[in-house]
């Protein structure tokens, strides 16, 4: 993981001290409302239905035990003892006191910690797969590539002001897309060209909210070293030409679609041309250096454990269960990936306790060289579990909350913190995700449906990222009542693809209702070996509706 | 007239006065006995009788393209950038172009609604002279033009961004 030097501390050191002051100048009636408000935005602050919120970078999702520790410190010293992990990786603390946020800044830049960027017409936190540097089908290892552009858009002089906020992820399994590249306004799949040169595919104007857009390919192959110049180029011309005078119209999707994906792309090399071979042109000793930080822990050298887990599993059924849906493979013989569903029905999804926090840090010191990544589905990720401990481990996690053998089934809800916490929501969505958890609670009618991705957003920010989900919830407000609106057939993957909206919408009561009127359709339709959304394309739309109107 | 801020946080008088884009139907009202910025494309326009002078500089408008006076730009004394809004940032991308890509060597001086978080911003793309909106304290402008002591990226005040300067 990435460790700070004399230069990354000396700079959040006098962020710290540059907000401290602008708060300062804030309360003191010095600065507007709206002078202050990009100014907070960009240090994590927003002003909420109920308190302030505070979102907490977690740079590409990676976060170590001491860092977990601090976290749970900090909500119980200056917030009411939870924090909420995000579909954007990051944390968010619900009650902070808006005179206590530089401090709590400075806390967090005591363990190597920020909310730099997390809101804001800036480029936000670049994410990346969960599964980083430990699964065996990724081109590289995408993290230094985050922890490079996180470094370069860290108060990038030239973009703290867009038209618009601006999002980038990384992608590095040619397999799988954990990281939803398409739908980001820059999305990066690392690739190898014909000459084995590691590179980018870019996709630039992907993105959810009101219009959502799948982003097009503007570039095959950027080569490695050219990758910060590149973002420049495509960012200088968003910053011209991204349109201002209608925020719904100011993500750079509208411009790549009003230009046109290739002239779009025309621009970007023209600008490109002009800066390629500058300075920030990327050095072998610059990536080297943060590859070096990348590097595998200090993994023993142990055989796969078979044969104990096929006995550990027989005598366990919990156990099995969790194995089958919750560990993934990993690179390394003998150990596993093993993610912890923060999906326990009554709580909302990403909802973490102070204790749990501390108790997250535990285990990752105890058995994943302490760190953990979280996941754009809320969830956390022990990446290097020997294989001979995961019964332990799951003994362990299983009394803490955080042992749902529900990873990628229909329970495991993505959900934001909606009308419940936040200003901008139309409707509530929690309450809709616990109430869908409470109707399919059998684990065997789960796994027998298989991967579902049941997204639900409160408004259509799509923080839930409802457009691509498999089943998609929408929130919306008719005369000031809350309804939800469904849409079927959304992909975050690498056949992404935006839900098509099934019709009108439904009272919150009738939720479970309607999905499992979705569920029975697919149940009646499918072939064996076919997935919901395989059924979804084979079938359409039409009888879904038949069955749901009826 | 109002006081100009340095790229070292000094400030000075200001001897420039921003010449505003005439109404439909009117002319350019250019003051006598003062030096004057005025609209980039009226002075091309003019160009046959503006070039050469030392009292008379341009302005960009944020949606104005500086690619318009590509070749002329030596001729000028200052320019200026205007922020019509301080949220809007297509100024910071106009004054690199500048710096950077026309190679412009004279003042260049952030206008409009200038405001003291934004200085360090502004000098880091190339701005040298800023004239802060007028109800705000200008002398708190040096400490916001250095609230960071450097930066992570190359931008107009230093072409070697921080992985380069890592590796010396």
């Amino acid at each position: 993981m990435y460790v700070y030097d004399e230069h990354d501390r000396q700079i959040a050191a006098e962020r710290v001290a540059q907000f401290r002051d602008q708060t300062e100048r804030a309360l003191a009636g010095e600065l507007a409302e709206e002078e202050f408000l990009p100014l907070r935005l960009q240090n994590g602050l927003y002003v909420q239905r109920l308190a302030p919120m505070l979102r907490i970078a977690v740079p590409y999702g990676m976060l170590r035990a001491d860092q977990l520790r601090r976290l749970a410190r900090i909500t119980r010293d200056y917030d009411k003892g939870y924090a909420h992990f995000t579909t954007r990786q990051n944390v968010q603390l619900n009650w902070p006191a808006l005179e206590d946020v530089p401090d709590i800044l400075a806390e967090l830049a005591e363990v190597e910690m920020h909310a730099n960027q997390t809101s804001g017409n800036c480029i936000r936190n670049t994410t990346t797969d969960q599964f980083s540097g430990v699964q065996s089908d990724e081109i590289a290892d995408p993290r230094p590539y985050c922890e490079i552009i996180r470094q370069w858009s860290t108060f990038h002089p030239e973009f703290a002001f867009l038209p618009r906020k601006f999002k980038v992820a990384v992608n590095a399994s040619e397999k799988t897309d954990r990281a939803a590249i398409q739908v980001h306004d820059i999305g990066l799949q690392m690739v190898r060209n014909d000459a084995g040169d590691l590179g980018f595919r870019v996709h630039v104007g992907g993105g959810l909210g009101r219009t959502p857009m799948v982003g097009p390919v503007i570039r095959d192959f950027l080569p490695e070293a050219d990758l910060l110049t590149y973002l420049e180029a495509v960012l200088r011309v968003y910053n011209r030409y991204g349109r201002r005078d209608n925020k719904f119209k100011a993500r750079i999707k509208i411009l790549v679609k009003a230009l046109t994906p290739e002239a779009f792309a025309e621009k970007v090399e023209a600008e490109w041309s002009h800066i390629k071979d500058s300075p920030s042109r990327l050095t072998r000793d610059a990536i080297d250096r943060i590859q070096a930080y990348f590097t595998e822990p200090d993994y023993q050298s142990v055989d796969n454990a078979t044969e104990l887990l096929a006995e550990q599993r027989f005598e366990h059924r919990g156990f099995d269960q969790w194995l089958s849906h919750n560990v993934d493979t990993h690179k390394k013989p003998g150990h596993a990936i093993v993610t912890l569903t923060m999906k326990e029905t009554g709580t909302p999804p990403g909802d973490v306790t102070d204790r749990q926090l501390e108790q997250i840090a535990d285990l990752a010191d105890e058995f994943s060289f302490g760190e953990v990544r979280v996941t754009h589905q809320q969830n956390v990720v022990l990446a290097d579990v020997r294989q001979d401990r995961l019964l332990e481990l799951w003994q362990a996690v299983v009394p803490m909350g955080f042992g749902t053998a529900n990873l990628n089934t229909l329970t495991d809800v993505i959900c934001c913190p909606g009308g419940d916490f936040c200003a901008l929501a139309n409707a509530k969505s929690i309450p809709v995700a616990e109430a869908i958890q409470r109707r399919f609670d059998d684990l065997d009618f789960l796994y027998d449906l298989g991967n579902i991705d049941l997204n639900i957003s409160g408004c259509m920010n799509a923080c839930g990222h409802h457009h691509v989900g498999n089943i998609g919830v929408l929130g919306v407000d008719k005369k000031g009542q809350e309804f939800y609106q469904i849409s079927l057939g959304g992909s975050s993957h690498h056949d992404a693809t935006i839900g098509k909206i099934l019709g009108p919408s439904f009272a919150r009561e009738d939720m479970p209702d309607v999905v499992a009127k979705i569920i029975d359709v697919y149940v009646d339709k499918r072939t064996e070996e076919e997935t919901f959304l395989d059924t979804y394309r084979r079938v359409g739309i039409d009888p879904f509706k038949e069955r749901v109107y009826a | 007239m109002p006081d100009v801020i340095s790229q070292d946080g000094s400030i000075r008088q200001d001897d420039w006065i921003v010449v505003p884009r005439p109404a439909e139907g009117e002319s350019l009202d250019i003051p006598e006995q003062s030096k004057a910025l005025i609209p980039a494309d009226l002075w091309l326009a003019g160009y046959e009788h503006f070039t050469g002078r030392d009292d008379i500089g341009v302005w960009f408008d944020s949606h104005d393209e500086p690619e318009m006076l590509a070749g002329k730009f030596q001729e000028l004394p200052v320019i200026a950038v205007n922020f019509p809004k301080f949220s809007d940032g297509r100024g910071y991308s106009i004054a690199r172009l500048l710096r950077e890509r026309f190679g412009y060597a004279n003042e260049l001086r952030a206008i409009g609604d200038v405001l003291l978080d934004q200085l360090q911003f502004m000098k880091r793309c190339g701005f040298d002279a800023y004239v802060l909106r007028a109800d705000k304290d200008i002398n708190k402008a040096a400490r916001c033009l250095n609230f960071f002591s450097q930066g992570y990226q190359a931008a107009t005040d230093t072409d070697l961004p921080l992985f380069r300067r890592r590796a010396s």
